[in-house]
């Protein structure tokens, strides 16, 4: 047999006609990743370059070894094996495109048994690789997955199909290339270790010695083709992800729950020509990485709790509209595209998408390889926002927030009222100088919603049962301003943390504490001087592992709990844990999980003044949709670490009709009315 | 094109418990936070697109105390180019048509094509400075206006009236039109849209420099005196029945024999 490197094309020798074609396909490719990557340059700074170590372990775990895949159990298992055989085999593609300049070329490690056993490796893995190829065009073409639907745009699908096809040939190839090897050299006895070449040999009837030679010959050149029109073609397809997907989650966003800063390095925001996205060049390099690298899976579609309501927004589609932009107007070859009236923020992304989100992270907790979307989100909003864009419902919130420190217009006077209404509870006022071990964080909401109230009263009873020296801020406390930062208004965010930095440093205290995750959040993640803080669910774990409080499980009474997950304590600050400890220490609970709970909890509608906010697009209301969830698992309570959840949930109880059957509580009412 | 928006400094009362003055002609308004008449926001907003369009420049324009400059300071953050503080301690007790006085010394001086107020205020309901200020002015003018379109001289738009009843009309400028509420979507004044605005002067001008008689404001001037204010009658009736549904049924029931609702 002889080896394609001995056999001339067209009279040219091989080895002249495999640099050619290497030299040409790797220029190519160069050139295009030089434009891609040369667009990352002009975008926004990012900072993303610390914590070198958690970021190789964030590359290795999540990168390497997926391990968000299996999430979504079929799709991970096939995209896991994929991956394996994309690395196992881009081993083998290296020596054949050596093999194309001699006959006995190796890669220095692969020879003798290692070789030998790399051999048998590859082989089973191509036909593992083209089994995977062929069960995923069947998926895609048969059974049509919902999350793989591009609404409103144009899609991609086809680009999946050329990819599969690609693969699937180039493992094709290599197996007629070996099994023509193979069957030439008659060796009997070895189809256990190669069957992907004892395969493609099965197929090849009794030839002569010359057409199976021009077999072997012509494989490996269409090997060679289809491997580098392979190689070109991620980087101007959704597949650029098989080379920027590493890097990305190399560059993930290590700090969850916190906003980035309206441009970094930039100390002075106000003084900006022009803040937040408004232009597609607005966006940080690190962001238009993401959109490079997303492979239109649909996993943070699928999830998002907007979108299941009918609102309009697709996390994907964000994505994939960005995208196609940075394509459109950032060419490859030649001049781009005049982009006359049409407007980045508007036309390709619309505002109603802009302000569907309830940044619950649910996207970014499902992406396999960390796309961001929150920090986009917040900087196309600071946009909006610096425009005077703010929708309506959202207006009048906003604007007592920055005439009274609240949303709910009640006086600063009044902040504490709700504190002189407990029987046998006094409860401190700290005033600067003052000092108490515990500082218990109000907020807005416990201060002045009357239902939410509820839950500080429950709380100020249960620290007084612990015994614990306690205080609040009274009139000096002003709103959190998670939501605040998060609906794009930067400079009242500013003026509220201060304010709630200036009343902290004026006390002593060990701890803040609050049972608003919000407020947890964003004191714990966004505020610009770091205070410890723990959320109430976390401080009745303390008191219950201390023995500080003994319950009974006469309030449940044998009905069946489910526990939901707020967004801002479980996926914005990964406490999943302490709220069911403290649950598991109600005597006799029956506590069920939903389907979609810990990192996958659905969002009932967010938080801060977002309860304010009305979207005429759903169908239905969040809230709605969780507590059918609960419905599913016979839940009789539902027990939320959340007051948002608590109003959200609440009245989604009484328009589904569920009044009187099933109760919602926040987990510290729960713990008051349960203690001995 | 030279716009003049004519804005309130109200309290909001929503929120507040309201107390009486001991004169019993005012509520206390110490502990009451100001803000921009509800209004008003309409008229400075439509003022701005009309400017947006056309060109031209829009003027706010307001008599109140010091605090109000704030309101001023938001105006030209949402757009306004230029914002007049019209106050003197002789104002203080001014009714709409000392107010309207005022402001009908001060505007008829300077160059203007229309002028836009909201039809009411939120804290007194006059609904009175427009109408006396445009007759001061001797020029045209309209209340409940929406849908405004600037055609060369003339203005036109419609009025909504009850029952969905509606009225298209046309006026020469320059002419006075008070607005209504949601004919527009005004815009969200940020902290960092007031920053920016925030070297802009905003002059402050008392009796003399508008050149206003001290007789023609305040109480001198005013037409009305507040006789009493007082606050509303504590509710009575309201009750929320309690109980399950056959006793909650059967005290309804008796309510309404003992009211005479029924039989």
């Amino acid at each position: 047999m002889i080896e394609p490197a001995d056999f001339p094309i067209a009279s040219i020798p091989a080895p002249v006609l495999a640099f050619v074609i290497l030299v040409s396909a790797i220029s190519f490719f160069s050139y295009i990743m030089f434009r891609r990557i040369d667009l990352l340059r002009k975008l926004m700074p990012d900072h993303r370059f610390s914590d070198i170590w958690e970021r190789i372990k964030f590359a290795v775990i999540y990168g390497f070894f997926q391990y968000r895949q299996p999430r979504y159990l079929g799709a991970g298992i096939l995209h896991i094996l994929l991956f394996a055989g994309f690395m196992i085999l881009s081993l083998r593609s290296l020596t054949l495109i050596g093999q194309g300049f001699s006959s006995q070329f190796h890669l220095p490690f692969l020879t003798g048994s290692p070789g030998l056993f790399y051999d048998i490796l590859k082989d089973y893995t191509g036909i593992i690789v083209l089994g995977v190829c062929i069960i995923a065009i069947i998926r895609r073409a048969v059974f049509h997955p919902a999350r793989y639907a591009h609404p409103g745009a144009e899609g991609h699908q086809n680009e999946a199909y050329i990819i599969l096809g690609l693969v699937a040939a180039l493992m094709v190839t290599d197996m007629i290339f070996d099994g023509s090897s193979l069957k030439g050299a008659a060796v009997s006895g070895k189809s256990c270790m190669f069957p992907a070449a004892s395969l493609a040999a099965f197929f090849m009837p009794a030839l002569g010695s010359s057409t199976l030679n021009f077999i072997h010959i012509a494989s490996y050149w269409a090997h060679i083709l289809v491997f580098f029109s392979l190689l070109n073609y991620l980087p101007i397809s959704k597949h650029f992800h098989v080379i920027t997907a590493i890097p990305n989650v190399f560059f993930a966003n290590l700090n969850r729950g916190r906003i980035k800063p309206v441009r970094w390095g930039v100390e002075d925001w106000m003084e900006l020509e022009e803040i937040g996205v408004s232009r597609f060049e607005g966006f940080t390099w690190k962001h238009v990485l993401d959109f490079y690298s997303c492979a239109d899976c649909g996993r943070c579609t699928d999830n998002c709790p907007a979108n299941a309501v009918g609102r309009h927004l697709s996390p994907k589609m964000i994505s994939i509209k960005a995208r196609d932009y940075a394509y459109k107007y950032y060419p490859i070859f030649g001049s781009p595209p005049d982009p006359g009236e049409t407007r980045f923020i508007g036309d390709i992304i619309t505002e109603n998408e802009i302000w569907a989100c309830t940044t619950c992270g649910a996207c970014e907790q499902e992406c396999p390889i960390f796309i961001e979307y929150i920090d986009k989100i917040v900087d196309m909003r600071r946009y909006l926002l610096d425009q005077g864009r703010l929708p309506l419902s959202l207006q009048k919130p906003m604007q007592q927030i920055k005439k009274k420190g609240n949303a709910y217009g009640g006086s600063k006077g009044k902040r504490s009222a709700w504190a002189k209404e407990i029987e046998g509870v006094e409860i401190r006022e700290l005033k600067p100088g003052d000092h108490a071990d515990l500082l218990f964080f109000v907020d807005s909401c416990g201060s002045f919603d009357p239902r939410i109230q509820e839950i500080s009263k429950s709380f100020a009873r249960i620290l007084s049962k612990t015994s614990s020296d306690f205080g609040i801020l009274g009139q000096d406390e002003t709103d959190s301003g998670n939501e605040i930062r998060r609906l794009g208004e930067e400079g009242l965010f500013e003026q509220v943390s201060g304010k709630n930095i200036e009343a902290f440093q004026a006390r002593g205290f060990k701890e803040i504490t609050a049972f608003d995750p919000h407020a947890f959040n964003v004191i714990r993640n966004d505020y610009p001087e770091r205070f410890p803080i723990i959320h109430s669910s976390q401080l009745l774990a303390r008191f219950l592992r201390d023995g500080k409080l003994t319950l009974s499980g006469d309030y449940l009474n044998n009905r069946v709990v489910t526990y939901h997950d707020p967004c801002y304590l479980g996926r914005h600050n990964g406490i999943y844990d302490e709220p069911r400890y403290v649950l598991s220490k109600i005597p006799g609970i029956q506590l069920r999980e939903m389907v979609c709970s810990f990192s996958r909890s659905f969002c009932c509608s967010g938080g801060g003044i977002l309860l304010w906010y009305e979207n005429e697009e759903e169908k239905e209301r969040m809230g709605e949709r969780r507590v059918r969830m609960a419905q599913e698992v016979g839940s009789q309570v539902i027990v939320t670490a959340c007051p948002f959840c608590l109003i959200n949930l609440e009245d989604a109880i009484k328009t589904t009709g569920n009044e009187g059957k099933i109760e919602v509580i926040d987990i510290v009412e729960l713990i008051d009315r349960s203690m001995l | 094109m030279n716009i003049v928006v004519c804005i309130k400094w109200t309290p909001d009362t929503s929120e507040a418990d309201l107390t009486l003055e001991s004169s019993g002609k005012d509520i206390k308004k110490d502990d009451l936070d100001f803000d921009v008449n509800d209004w008003d926001r309409f008229a400075i907003e439509e003022a701005v697109q009309i400017k947006e369009k056309m060109g031209g420049s829009v003027s706010v324009i307001t008599v109140a105390p010091d605090d109000a400059e704030e309101m001023l300071r938001e105006s030209l953050a949402r757009g306004a180019d230029q914002a007049f503080h019209l106050w003197d301690d002789a104002f203080e007790g001014s009714d709409g048509y000392a107010v309207a006085s005022i402001l009908a010394k001060f505007i008829r001086d300077r160059p203007y094509d229309l002028i836009l107020t909201g039809t009411l205020a939120d804290d007194d309901g006059g609904g009175q400075v427009g109408g006396m200020l445009a007759a001061m002015l001797n020029i045209p003018s309209s209340t409940l206006v929406s849908k405004i379109q600037i055609q060369g001289t003339t203005i036109n738009f419609n009025r909504e009236l009850e029952g969905g009843l509606g009225e298209a009309i046309e006026m020469d400028l320059p002419a006075l039109v008070s607005v209504a509420t949601g004919l527009n979507e005004p815009r969200f004044v940020s902290i960092r849209a007031v920053r920016k605005v925030s070297s802009v002067e905003i002059p402050m001008l008392d009796l003399g420099e508008i050149g206003i008689d001290e007789s023609k404001v305040g109480y001198d001037g005013s037409m009305i005196q507040i006789e009493k204010v007082y606050l509303p009658p504590e509710g009575e009736g309201a009750e929320i029945i309690k109980g399950n549904p056959e006793e909650a049924a059967a005290r309804l029931a008796e309510i309404l024999r003992e009211k005479g609702g029924i039989g």
